[in-house]
């Protein structure tokens, strides 16, 4: 299990290849992926970077106890999350999470869970660069 | 009693702090340790807090030593 916060930009495929290709082959039947990437438009206006800030302390401690009922709920063989942090710009890749198990339905499942439970709980604060100035993504009006 | 304070994204700039250290006052909870360190500011609205990195509610009891962390709805992902 992979838990790491990441301050520079990665390449989401070449990590995930990486990491796979260190897994004893043969263990698992299914490897079930999200690759969250910053786009260049919110709320209707060009978005020229952003700054994730978050808690360090707390975001490992989260990010590893979440792996860990992901793992133990759906019997995975291996799971992989990968967060940025600091600034960021559009086409970056936000986050990287990988589940692999024995087969896809458990995959799949553990996958959605852990980039909804990240968004939802995870503490993480996104603000926005736009021509018009800066904004926290938490105060915008649908964000 | 001692307690490390801390604050996130637009708390840190709306309260102008990130960090501080409370010491002396006895508090008995979450809610009280924000009225102490804020001068008792309105809460924002959707406000979260934890306690030692741990998601916690405004009711929860805080003890000595405790880090106390208040964030706005989080935004990862």
């Amino acid at each position: 299990m992979a838990v790491s916060l990441c301050a520079e930009p990665f390449d989401p495929w070449l990590t995930l290849a990486q990491h796979a290709a260190s897994l004893r082959k043969g263990d698992h039947g299914a490897c079930a992926s999200f690759i969250g990437t910053m786009r260049d438009t919110n709320l209707g206006d060009a978005v020229q970077s952003l700054t994730l800030e978050h808690y360090p302390e707390m975001t490992q401690h989260y990010l590893e106890s979440l792996t860990d009922q992901a793992v133990n709920r759906w019997q995975l063989n291996h799971s992989l999350i990968i967060h940025r942090y600091g600034q960021i710009l559009p086409g970056d890749t936000i986050v990287l999470i990988a589940a692999w198990s024995a087969h896809r339905a458990e995959a799949f499942e553990a996958c959605r869970y852990m980039i909804e439970e990240l968004k939802a709980r995870a503490p993480f604060w996104k603000k926005e660069i736009t021509q018009n100035g800066e904004r926290w993504l938490h105060d915008a009006p649908s964000s | 009693m001692q307690l490390n304070v801390k604050f996130f994204a637009s708390l840190a700039e709306q309260t102008g702090t990130r960090q501080m250290t409370l010491r002396g006052t006895h508090l008995s909870n979450v809610l009280e340790v924000w009225n102490q360190a804020t001068a008792e500011k309105p809460l924002p609205q959707n406000t979260l807090c934890a306690i030692n990195c741990v998601h916690a509610s405004f009711k929860d009891p805080v003890h000595d030593g405790d880090e106390v962390a208040f964030f706005p709805p989080v935004t990862g992902g």
